[in-house]
């Protein structure tokens, strides 16, 4: 079965309605919110603070902690036993991978920086938009970065390479392929790659074309977001 | 132990003064419910903000076999998370007591008003009832979570519908959502009042909550009666104390319920 | 041969190009990559000559030496309390740079300072790969605060907080009569002798944060503790108690003052 049009209308390239906010959290450190189609994710930072228990500290530089978690009633059907799962930690392992390149805690040793991402609702591309308010939460908190990280799932959908697959496309009959993919800005480096199907070289290396413009998308909306804090009070 | 924040409140309240201006029984505003913020996956869902204290509750619903003491009832169970998002104070794990606490005081005012009939949440007596999940998360802790996570809960009650039930599979097709909303008799108002020395306050922010010698939250139904109550903190309350602060919380209850 | 992207007073992302070739040098939070200045912070631009500064508005507390904080007893140990000034490590006054007093091993150290006392102290050495912070209270106006109130600003802003030469702390100090010291660390203390007159020195200092970026910010500030100081009364046919301006009020238990506002 082949694609030729996408359920919500979408060209190939496109993505989802989104929607950025920074400073969302009071109590914490940095925070931001993404929205992505009907998928919202929030994130806070805390740090850097002091690490406990000792034995977890790098003497040498600070360490980076994230933590995916998704309220109970964020799921499309059952509701999700709360505590975390083995789905839950692996994304909190990818994440901290695709934000710690380019964080820069050398200047933080014995230190930790806590991320916190919860998501309200899920509706496919939640580990992407996980990692997005992250970024924009990681910078409002005045964390040293060299960059900012943008993510967005890509892939192969009945036969044709899509931006964004919906919940739908993900379980297309046809079959479906989903990448989930984070990039830096300026040098369009992967930080976050995981693959679920088959897919031939060609098609993956089209599949990170079409990624860097989505990246750039979500970059122009992280950007707007972190300045709307500052520029909105002069 | 010094404690300048606390001496510096204590200083204010000397003169009925708050260091936000408000008045001793003021709620900061605005407060204010949203409906429906993780409509796609929930069946109910709620956001309450208290000034800068913000909370999010979800209602879920789902099968089960009723308690072999109640055949015929239905059953809800409120769980409410304190995660480390929302404040530098919380940390990952297992509910903390504080969590579950918060949980059983906000179940107790809901169960205890009768809000829900869980006769009403049978279906089939002695095999199948409708269990009634309300998870609650505080988004941002800037004080008096007892209240907003109160609050949430209630208005993601009023929030949900019913899923499209399929009764001879016995099954719940969760895309589909009727237009039946819960069966909702009562709306009961949980109140915290904290006691600094020998003042009474309302809605205490992040900094006053640290100042605090005990509070006490009561849950007020709509005939004005006490549903559920809750002491804490390790000073002891007099009786004359506990029947000023019935007063002054039944009076609160109902501008409360205005914003439901 | 090199470009400027950015203009002075931008709003700048971590990882944005603020200007290519070798021309040009970085300073504050704006990092070298190769052939580009990138920022590191969000933060502020601030050009001047060949150097590209960028100045965070975010930010925990990055101690330096010399630096005066005020921060908060939360541990003591045997010879030395910890204490906490807002950053990624906690820090340390140990009893040697305490006090000019002779303190006898094993006395309760407490007597000096206890779990929950806020101090104003000077950073005598941070050690950045050890993550340890070493502070002195053995220096002309560090001691123990015994009253007046803690508030917390973005470190970050704390430089404007203080002015050119301290003018815009003292413009605060002068109309509103507080005695008031700023942290390098964001932590602030204010002691007057009116609680009115001490929420008006927050009231300036928190505008002052929110709106560190924007110019016009003196002559606004001049304004608000203008309207906000008590003024002489304009004769009226109630009688209405006088309040001077400017005078520190001298606090009597319990007497109720009122103050007319002129609108102008």
């Amino acid at each position: 079965m082949t694609l030729t049009k996408r359920s919500d209308k979408r060209k190939f390239e496109d993505l989802r309605p989104m929607e950025a906010k920074v400073g969302i959290i009071s109590r914490a450190d940095g925070s931001a919110m993404f929205k992505i189609g009907k998928t919202i994710a929030l994130a806070a930072v805390y740090g850097p603070r002091e690490l406990h228990p000792k034995f977890l500290q790098n003497p040498e530089k600070g360490v980076l902690r994230c933590n995916y978690n998704m309220m109970a009633f964020s799921g499309s059907g059952d509701r999700v036993r709360p505590g975390p799962s083995r789905r839950s930690k692996e994304i909190s392992l990818v994440t901290e991978k695709a934000l710690a390149s380019v964080v820069d805690l050398d200047k933080f040793p014995n230190s930790v920086v806590d991320v916190f991402i919860e998501l309200i609702q899920t509706d496919a591309g939640t580990r992407c938009a996980g990692i997005t308010a992250a970024s924009m939460a990681l910078a409002d908190a005045g964390v040293p970065m060299r960059d900012m990280v943008s993510s967005v799932a890509v892939g192969k959908v009945g036969g044709k390479i899509v931006v964004d697959l919906s919940k739908e496309e993900e379980d297309f009959e046809g079959g479906a392929v989903d990448i989930a993919l984070a990039m830096t800005k300026r040098d369009k480096k992967i930080t976050l790659m995981q693959i679920d199907g088959e897919i031939k070289k060609d098609e993956l290396l089209k599949a990170l074309e079409m990624a860097k413009s989505a990246t750039d998308k979500i970059y122009a909306l992280q950007k707007e977001a972190l300045k709307a804090k500052y520029v909105r009070e002069k | 132990m010094t404690d300048l924040i606390k001496q510096h409140i204590e200083k204010l309240l000397e003169n009925s003064k708050r260091e936000d201006g408000r008045a001793l029984d003021e709620y900061r505003q605005p407060v204010s419910v949203e409906y429906g913020v993780s409509a796609k996956s929930a069946e109910g869902s709620a956001r309450v903000k208290i000034g800068e204290t913000e909370v999010i509750a979800g209602v879920k619903l789902d099968l089960g076999e009723p308690f072999p003491d109640t055949p015929d009832e239905g059953t809800i169970i409120v769980n409410a998370e304190l995660i480390p998002l929302s404040s530098p104070d919380f940390e990952s794990g297992p509910p903390s007591i504080d969590s579950i606490e918060i949980s059983r005081v906000v179940d107790r005012g809901i169960r205890e008003s009768k809000t829900l009939d869980f006769k009403k949440l049978c279906i089939t007596e002695g095999e199948k009832m409708w269990m009634v999940f309300i998870d609650i998360y505080p988004i941002n802790d800037s004080g008096n979570l007892f209240d907003a996570c109160a609050l949430a809960a209630l208005a993601a009650l009023k929030d949900a519908k019913f899923p499209a039930y399929n009764k001879t599979e016995a099954k719940i097709d969760y895309t589909k959502k009727t237009t039946k909303g819960l069966p909702l008799a009562d709306t009961p108002i949980s109140i915290t009042v904290g006691k600094i020395n020998d003042k009474f306050i309302i809605d205490p922010t992040h900094e006053e909550e640290q100042a605090i010698d005990s509070r006490l939250t009561l849950a007020i139904n709509e005939r004005d009666e006490i549903c559920a109550a809750q002491k804490g903190g390790e000073e002891p309350l007099s009786i004359e104390e506990i029947d000023q602060i019935a007063d002054l919380v039944i009076k609160k209850s109902k501008e409360l319920r205005k914003k439901l | 041969m090199g470009e400027l992207k950015v203009k002075d007073k931008d709003i700048v992302i971590p990882g944005e190009i603020l200007a290519t070739g070798m021309d040009y040098l970085p300073a504050g939070a704006a990092i070298r990559e190769k052939e580009e200045i990138v920022a590191s912070h969000l933060g502020i631009v601030s050009l001047k000559d060949r150097l590209v500064k960028v100045i965070p508005l975010t930010g925990r507390y990055f101690p330096k030496k010399g630096d005066t904080v005020i921060g908060k007893i939360i541990d003591i140990t045997f010879s030395s309390w910890i204490v906490e000034i807002g950053c990624s490590n906690r820090a340390v006054l140990n009893v040697r740079d305490a006090t000019s007093d002779f303190i006898e091993r094993g006395e309760d150290l407490r007597q000096y300072f206890t779990f929950g006392d806020y101090i104003v102290a000077e950073v005598l050495k941070y050690s950045p790969t050890q993550g340890a912070i070493d502070l002195s209270t053995k220096g002309p106006g560090l001691h123990k605060i015994t009253k007046g109130k803690i508030i917390r600003v973005t470190p970050s802003k704390v430089p404007r907080i203080i002015g050119k030469q301290g003018s815009m702390i003292s413009l605060i100090k002068d109309a509103t009569a507080c005695r008031i010291i700023v942290g390098q660390n964001g932590t602030i203390w204010i002691s007057g002798e009116d609680i009115g007159m001490e929420q008006l020195a927050e009231k300036a200092i928190l505008a002052i944060e929110e709106k560190s970026h924007t110019s016009g910010l003196t002559e606004e500030i001049k304004k608000l503790l203008d309207e906000g100081k008590p003024k002489k009364a304009i004769p009226a046919k109630k009688p209405i108690t006088q309040v001077e301006a400017k005078k520190p009020i001298k606090k009597k238990s319990e007497v109720k003052k009122e103050v007319k506002k002129v609108k102008k």
